[in-house]
């Protein structure tokens, strides 16, 4: 049960006085759930590295990954972690909401134009005949860089959501504390997208 | 429990956080342009800057410490990390097995 939710039970801590308690120790539920998508990631990760070579005379990685595309993909993930991030200390320390809005709409931007990349990707690949159903290569892909895009796509919804929150409930601590998830999801999924240029990319390029 | 830092500590880590995490992405990129996309000792070192990225990551971004009253996360990570491992060495090992013992090339 969420703690906030719940102010009758002995462990719990209003939001209020968390949020200058210590933040962290409030989302501790929040990193368990985490945890589990991460180990998600892993066996569909497991999957992927199991089934390179497995593309039945159809393209590869080598044929259809964009590395221009890919490094501009990971520059924007990238700097919307730390745009989050700063929208995470604005927060911390109470500055203003307008900047903290500001921050927040930036990391939508950059993660839209990530979303925008990826697709473009995809479309691409489907062009040279990179369809999820040609190979078992290729629906390991789709199983996999979709499913961190599908993140991608869910805090973006989010941060929409919580944009439409701070103008109809104010910035406050129950809002604060939903930011403060968001964030940390965000730079979450960042860390996945490493494992993704690393393993699924470059791992492609030289076994593929 | 620790003292929190001020603002412009705060903000300092991240900043701090984002350049390292830029140094390491360019390097692995850079890499992987100059080694080349086909020869296998690339990956070791991309494997390398990763794990190191991984680390940055969670000091500067997710805030992950050894600090006492944070053991908890550290703990969770931990546990999760055992659990991964298991789960993606054993599936490459024994799936790498079953293709060599079939004779077909993985």
């Amino acid at each position: 049960m969420n703690p906030v939710s719940s102010p009758k039970s002995p462990g719990s801590i209003n939001p209020h006085e968390a949020i200058h308690r210590d933040p962290d120790m409030v989302i501790f539920g929040f990193w368990v759930f985490m945890m589990s998508d991460l180990i998600f990631f892993g066996v569909v990760f497991a999957i992927y590295i199991t089934m390179v070579g497995a593309t039945a005379g159809g393209p590869g990685p080598k044929e259809l990954f964009d590395f221009g595309s890919l490094f501009a993909q990971t520059m924007l993930l990238l700097t919307s972690s730390l745009t989050a991030g700063i929208a995470t200390v604005i927060v911390k320390h109470e500055r203003s909401r307008a900047a903290f809005l500001f921050w927040v709409v930036i990391t939508l931007l950059l993660g839209m134009g990530f979303l925008a990349l990826e697709l473009y990707d995809f479309a691409g690949m489907a062009e040279k005949g990179g369809v999820p159903q040609r190979s078992g290569y290729l629906s390991a892909f789709f199983g996999l860089v979709p499913l961190h895009g599908l993140h991608v796509t869910f805090g973006c919804l989010w941060m929409i959501v919580l944009i439409v929150q701070v103008f109809t409930m104010g910035l406050g601590d129950v809002v604060k504390l939903r930011f403060l998830r968001l964030a940390l999801f965000w730079h979450f999924l960042d860390l996945i997208w490493i494992g993704i240029f690393s393993v699924v990319y470059f791992g492609g390029w030289v076994y593929g | 429990m620790a003292k929190e830092p001020t603002f412009a500590q705060h903000l300092r880590l991240y900043i701090t956080g984002y350049i390292l995490s830029i140094v390491l992405t360019l390097a692995a990129f850079a890499a992987v342009l100059t080694i080349g996309r086909d020869n296998k000792s690339v990956l070791i070192l991309v494997a390398l800057l990763g794990v190191a990225q991984l680390v940055v990551q969670l000091k500067y971004f997710l805030n992950v410490t050894t600090q006492r009253d944070r053991r908890d996360n550290l703990a969770l990570i931990l546990f999760s990390s055992l659990i991964l491992l298991i789960i993606v060495l054993g599936t490459v090992w024994i799936m790498g097995n079953l293709a060599v013992r079939m004779h077909t090339t993985m």
